[in-house]
């Protein structure tokens, strides 16, 4: 958990990850942001986050994010 | 005659009353229903502010109640400036201090934010008007004419203080009909829009749609972060005419998204902005079966001057024309003596067409700068817009971009044009964007990946660039930093390598 929030921060800093439920409904992450996202996670997980997996639930939270990297590890 | 953009939305709305005009998430609103509320808006304008050919500020989100607060500002006979709503309070400070705009228009939603700025202007909330008031009683006062202002866009210019480009209704009514002709946009059309207002790729679309029956829908920002939404979204509303930037186009490419779901309807697939990647376009033309077309232009333009509609094939390290000139524009090329270039000369490009705007609001300066007297000649007044770009003619007639002016830079003793080392170095698979810079006598290339490093950009540009223009430095980044207008930041840039020395 403590690596996603970790890059979470470095995507986009001075959010509470580890309470926001709302990333993508609120708007805090962006476009931008998630591409840069998945292509962090893909390179420290060593996975491959296809486009099936790009939805928003997945994304949510850092929790949620969680799940998808164990998912797919 | 007609003399403002409404009065053509008026026909529009006799024709088909009861279609729908606007889509977004839980609302739809007939042309009837548009016009009726865009109107009582300008009544309340009209009956409150007493106001005629005066600034409005429009702080609203994109939405439906942000198209009828444009809307009624034209019918008011007043010209608008909407503003992004989550830019930064300084730059929205710059803009209102440069405009010094007579009215604010905003909704529920953002009523309390702009309040907090305390602006000592008017405003007034379009989610509370006074409706009783009739719009058919003020009609018969107002005198629509084609040099009234119908906008002011800003854009942030290189110094970092926002540019406000004025349009007239003329620029708007001339600009307009030729795209709803060129790309034959009808009572059939279904926009998909994804640029924001206070862009001015918006334009096309919004006032092509209310010129000609066509239907207008908001795509959610949220379904541009995720692809298969996004095209399941398209077909859901049978979305056949899209006009996007191309870093909308390559999320969709590059996640492969087209293996899993395809857009059904699409028909039309414009795009402007900035330099489309190849590869991208190559996915998108092997999968959806649609016409395609690069479009160019500026603010100053109203939005477009120049268009090429993708007629052969290309390599994946090639670059798409700037091509053509649209009707009722004249592309001027000159060359570094001022005189008109020869055939394969490089030149910059002037622009001479009532899409010209005309100059920047309550800036002289910047104004004379760039919209000057036609070089050719003295005998009239013919002022055109000098845009920074760089062009030459191709084989086919048509017009090569060659980057900006600004980027042109002289090293080891040749002319260099940044912008073609970036489209080089962007063809390379796996290079997500490039940017270069230069800064004491070094090409600094900056690159976003997430498959490759350093040592394939080197041997890349070792192959196919020439050795006086291959970068000096080559710098890998997580995120290419990009500007308020979604362009890539080069001052950033600059800073970053600075700092890193």
């Amino acid at each position: 958990m403590k690596d996603i929030i970790e890059i979470l921060n470095e995507v986009n800093p001075g959010v509470d990850y580890e309470h926001e439920e709302e990333l993508v409904t609120n708007g805090i992450l962006t476009s931008f942001d998630i591409v840069t996202l998945i292509s962090m996670l893909n390179m420290k997980f060593d996975i491959d986050i296809s486009v099936t997996d790009l939805v928003p639930e997945n994304f949510e939270s850092a929790k949620a994010i969680k799940k998808l990297v164990d998912k797919l590890k | 005659m007609k003399n403002n953009i409404v009065e053509f939305l008026d026909d529009i709305i006799k024709l088909y009353p009861r279609k729908n005009i606007f889509i977004e998430k839980n609302k739809k609103i007939t042309y009837k229903q548009f016009g009726d509320y865009s109107k009582l808006v300008a009544s309340n304008i009209i009956e409150k502010e007493n106001l005629v050919n005066e600034p409005i500020v429009i702080f609203i989100d994109k939405s439906i109640n942000a198209l009828e607060a444009m809307i009624g500002t034209l019918y008011s006979r007043n010209f608008y400036c909407i503003l992004d709503t989550n830019s930064p309070k300084n730059r929205i400070d710059n803009i209102i201090e440069t405009l010094k705009p007579k009215l604010i228009l905003t909704d529920n939603k953002n009523k309390e934010k702009i309040e907090s700025y305390s602006y000592n202007i008017n405003i007034l909330n379009i989610e509370e008007l006074d409706n009783t008031l009739k719009f058919s009683n003020y009609k018969k006062n107002i005198n629509y004419c084609l040099t009234d202002p119908a906008y002011v866009l800003f854009t942030s210019g290189s110094t970092g203080v926002p540019k406000g480009s004025v349009i007239l209704e003329s620029s708007l009514i001339s600009y307009i009909d030729w795209f709803k002709n060129e790309f034959n946009i009808n009572d059939k059309t279904i926009f998909g829009s994804q640029t924001p207002f206070y862009f001015s790729m918006s334009v096309s679309d919004i006032f092509s749609t209310l010129v000609s029956g066509a239907t207008f829908v908001i795509i959610p920002k949220v379904n541009f972060s995720f692809p298969m939404k996004l095209i399941e979204f398209l077909n859901e509303y049978k979305i056949n005419t899209i006009y996007w930037v191309p870093s909308a186009m390559s999320i969709v490419a590059n996640l492969k998204t087209f293996d899993y779901i395809k857009p059904k309807y699409l028909k039309t697939i414009l795009f402007a902005g900035e330099v489309m990647p190849m590869p991208v376009l190559n996915i998108w033309r092997k999968n959806v079966d649609a016409s395609y077309a690069n479009l160019f232009g500026p603010t100053e333009t109203t939005d477009i001057f120049a268009f090429y509609k993708v007629n052969r094939k290309f390599k994946d390290n090639e670059t798409l024309p700037m091509g053509v000139p649209c009707k009722n524009v004249d592309v001027i090329m000159i060359n570094d003596e001022g005189k008109e270039c020869n055939k394969d000369e490089v030149g910059e490009i002037y622009v001479r067409s009532p899409f010209v705007g005309n100059g920047y609001y309550n800036n002289k300066e910047k104004t004379d700068a760039a919209f000057v007297q036609n070089p050719t000649h003295n005998s009239y007044i013919d002022i055109v817009y000098k845009t920074g770009d760089l062009g030459k003619y191709n084989k086919y007639g048509e017009i090569e971009y060659l980057g900006r002016k600004d980027f042109q830079i002289k090293h080891m003793g040749y002319r260099i044009e940044l912008g073609e080392i970036e489209s080089n170095i962007n063809s390379l698979d796996g290079i997500n964007i490039c940017a270069c810079i230069y800064d004491n006598d070094r090409i600094v290339l900056f690159y976003e990946s997430n498959t490759i490093g350093d040592s394939e950009v080197i041997e890349f540009s070792n192959k196919y660039l020439l050795n006086y223009m291959r970068p000096n430095v080559i710098k890998k980044v997580m995120k290419m930093p990009y500007n308020a207008n979604g362009k890539i930041d080069r001052v950033k840039l600059k800073e970053l390598y600075r700092e890193g020395e």
